[in-house]
C-alpha cells in the first residue's frame, strides 16, 4: 500500500472546502466553481420530483395494494419491474422524446431543469408505487372493513390504511428520493450538466473527477453522502417510533380482540 | 428410499469419473498444444483524451503497435486532457498522448515528464446551425467569429472540462478580448462533458461550438448532428498532439518503446492512412518535426 497516497485525500479535502467557502462567500455570478448553486439545484429538482412521484405513486400504490383483479396483478408486475428500471434506459427514452427532432421537440425541454424533474419522476414513481402497494397490502383487510363499519368516509378509510402502512410510506419516500438524488446517467442525458443551470451534484462529481479536480468532487461526494445518510437517519427514527406504536396497538388488541372478522 | 438413492448417486459418480478420465486420456495435453512460449506481457497505460478516442484512431493504432510489440499490451484511458496530465503526475499512466500544449509545458517544467515529442496535428472547426444567426461564416479567424457570436449573444456551447479542446476555446475567447461566463452571459452554456455530448447539446439548442474536425465528421456521418462547419482553416484552429513519456512510469521501457514506435515509420504510416478511407481526408496530419523533442 502506498500510504503517501493519503495526501491525495487530505489535499483534495483542503482544496475542496476552500472552494466551497469561497463559493459561499463570493457574490452570485462572480465566476469560479459555484458549489452551493450545484447543491441547491440538486436538492430542488430531486425534491420536486419526489413530491410529484408521491402524488402519482401513493394513489397508484394504494390501488395496487388493495384491489383484487387481474388488471391489478399486471399493473403490480409493471410497477415492480419499474423498480428495477435502469435509469439510463429511462434517460434515453426521455431524451429521445424531448429531443428537438422528437415527439415533444417543440417544447424545447431537453437540457433544462424541467427535463431532469421529468426523468427523475419517471424513475421514482414506480419505486414509490411498488413500495406503497406492498405496505398497503400488508395491512389486514379487516381494518378497512372495521373503519368503514364505524361510519368512515372513503377518504378516511384510505387515510387509516395509509397510516397503518406509514413505515413503508417513509421507506418509499426515502427510496424514491435516494434513488434520484444519487442518479447520474439519466440526469446527464437529459440535463446536459450545464454550468449554473442543470449541473447537479452527481454530474458535477463525474465531471470534476474526469478533470482530475478531486477537491470539489470530494466535497460534493461528502455532502451527497450526508444527505442520503440524513434521510436514512430520519427513516430509522420513524421506524423505531413505529415499532413502539405497533407494540402498543398489539397490547390494545390483546385487551380488546378485533370485533370484525370471519 | 434414501439409502438406495445414495447408492445410485455413487454409481453415477463413479461412471462420470471413469468417463472423464478416458476423455482426458484421449485428448491429452502434449507439450505442443500449450500456446507459444509464455512471454511476460507488460501492461502499458496510455492516457489520452476522449476526443482522440472518439475519432477511432486507437482502434487501428493500438492493434498495429501490439502486433509489432507482442510483449506489450496497451490500455488506453481516455479522459479530459486535464485528468490525463494529472494521471501522469500521480503515476497512474506511463505515457500520455495529449493536445494541451500549455499544460504539457508546465508538466515538463515540473519535471514529471522524461521526453515530449512532436507527433501530429488536427484542426478545429467552428460549427453551428446552418442558418448562422450570428453571420460568422467566412470569418478570417476563429477569434473574429467568436466576437460576432458574443456581439449577437447567440447561444454557444463550451465544454468547460479542462480538455485540450476547451483550453483551445478559452484561448480563442482571450484572443477576441472576451471572457464569457454562464453566470453573466446566459447565451454561454458550459456542459463539462466530452465533445460528442457537447455537439449534441449545441445541435439541440441551436448553438455554436468549437469541435475537433474528427469528432464532428464522425457525428455528422452517423447522423447525430445537423450542424454545419462555418469557420475553418484559421491559424488559431490548429490542434497539436505530443507524446510524453512519464518520468516515473512504472513501465518505463514499454513507454519509451511506444513513444519511438508512434513517432517512427510504422506509427506514422498508420496515422497517415487513418480516416482517409471514411472521410476522404486524413483526420490527423503528421508534424514536419515529428519525433523531435520539444521540452518547452
Amino acid at each position: 500500500m502506498n500510504l503517501g497516497g493519503l495526501t491525495l485525500f487530505t489535499n483534495a479535502f483542503r482544496q475542496g472546502f476552500q472552494t466551497l467557502f469561497h463559493s459561499a462567500a463570493a457574490p452570485v455570478g462572480s465566476g469560479g466553481v459555484d458549489l452551493l448553486n450545484i447543491i441547491f439545484t440538486s436538492l430542488r429538482v430531486s425534491l420536486l420530483a419526489t413530491v410529484i412521484a408521491l402524488l402519482i405513486g401513493i394513489p397508484a400504490g394504494y390501488w395496487l395494494g388493495t384491489r383484487r383483479s387481474i388488471g391489478r396483478l399486471a399493473a403490480l408486475a409493471i410497477a415492480n419491474a419499474g423498480m428495477g428500471l435502469p435509469p439510463t434506459v429511462a434517460g434515453l427514452f426521455v431524451a429521445m422524446l424531448l429531443s428537438r427532432y422528437g415527439l415533444f421537440g417543440p417544447l424545447s425541454l431537453l437540457y433544462t431543469k424541467t427535463a431532469i424533474v421529468i426523468v427523475q419522476t419517471v424513475i421514482a414513481t414506480p419505486v414509490v408505487a411498488a413500495l406503497v402497494a406492498s405496505g398497503v397490502a400488508a395491512v389486514p383487510a379487516q381494518l378497512r372493513l372495521q373503519v368503514r363499519s364505524l361510519g368512515a368516509s372513503h377518504l378516511q378509510e384510505i387515510a387509516a390504511t395509509l397510516r397503518e402502512a406509514r413505515l413503508t410510506m417513509f421507506a418509499a419516500v426515502a427510496a424514491g428520493f435516494g434513488a434520484i438524488i444519487s442518479e447520474v446517467g439519466a440526469v446527464t442525458m437529459v440535463g446536459g450538466n450545464l454550468a449554473g443551470d442543470t449541473r447537479v451534484m452527481t454530474t458535477a462529481i463525474v465531471q470534476f473527477t474526469r478533470m482530475g479536480d478531486y477537491g470539489p468532487a470530494i466535497v460534493l461526494a461528502v455532502i451527497l453522502l450526508g444527505i442520503v445518510l440524513l434521510v436514512n437517519v430520519f427513516i430509522t427514527i420513524e421506524q423505531v417510533r413505529d415499532e413502539r406504536y405497533m407494540k402498543a396497538t398489539r397490547r390494545a388488541r390483546r385487551i380488546r380482540p378485533p370485533q370484525v372478522g370471519r | 428410499m434414501p439409502s438406495s438413492r445414495r447408492g445410485r448417486l455413487l454409481v453415477g459418480g463413479v461412471l462420470i469419473a471413469v468417463l472423464l478420465s478416458t476423455l482426458a486420456g484421449c485428448g491429452g495435453y502434449t507439450k505442443e498444444s500449450i500456446p507459444p512460449p509464455y512471454r511476460k506481457t507488460v501492461n502499458l497505460t496510455l492516457a489520452s483524451t476522449t476526443s482522440t478516442q472518439d475519432t477511432g484512431l486507437f482502434d487501428v493504432l493500438i492493434p498495429a503497435f501490439e502486433k509489432d510489440n507482442p510483449a506489450i499490451k496497451v490500455k488506453v484511458v481516455a479522459v479530459g486532457s486535464g485528468e490525463a496530465i494529472q494521471m501522469g503526475k500521480d503515476g497512474n499512466a506511463d505515457v500520455l498522448l495529449v493536445h494541451s500544449p500549455a499544460d504539457e509545458v508546465t508538466f515538463m517544467q515540473d519535471d514529471y515528464g522524461l521526453t515530449r515529442k512532436a507527433l501530429m496535428y488536427n484542426d478545429f472547426v467552428v460549427i453551428g446551425p446552418a442558418s448562422d444567426p450570428a453571420h460568422i461564416k467566412g470569418s478570417a479567424s476563429a477569434a473574429a467569429a467568436f466576437a460576432k457570436i458574443a456581439d449577437s449573444a447567440s447561444p454557444f456551447v463550451s465544454r468547460g472540462d479542462a480538455s485540450g479542446t476547451n483550453s483551445k476555446e478559452l484561448k480563442i475567447w482571450k484572443a477576441a478580448g472576451l471572457s464569457p461566463a454562464p453566470a453573466k452571459d446566459p447565451w454561454y452554456k458550459v456542459t463539462g462533458q466530452g465533445m460528442g455530448d457537447s455537439i449534441k447539446v449545441a445541435d439541440e439548442t441551436g448553438a455554436y461550438t468549437l469541435s475537433d474536425r474528427g469528432t464532428y465528421l464522425k457525428m455528422r456521418a452517423a447522423g447525430a448532428t445537423k450542424a454545419a462547419v462555418l469557420v475553418e482553416g484559421g491559424k488559431d484552429l490548429l490542434n497539436h498532439y505530443h507524446v510524453i513519456v512519464v518520468r516515473d512510469a512504472r513501465r518505463l521501457d514499454a513507454a519509451k518503446t511506444f513513444s519511438s514506435w508512434i513517432t517512427g515509420p510504422r506509427g506514422q504510416a498508420v496515422i497517415r492512412d487513418f480516416g482517409a478511407r471514411d472521410y476522404g481526408r486524413p483526420l490527423f496530419i503528421l508534424e514536419k518535426s515529428v519525433g523531435q523533442e520539444e521540452d518547452q
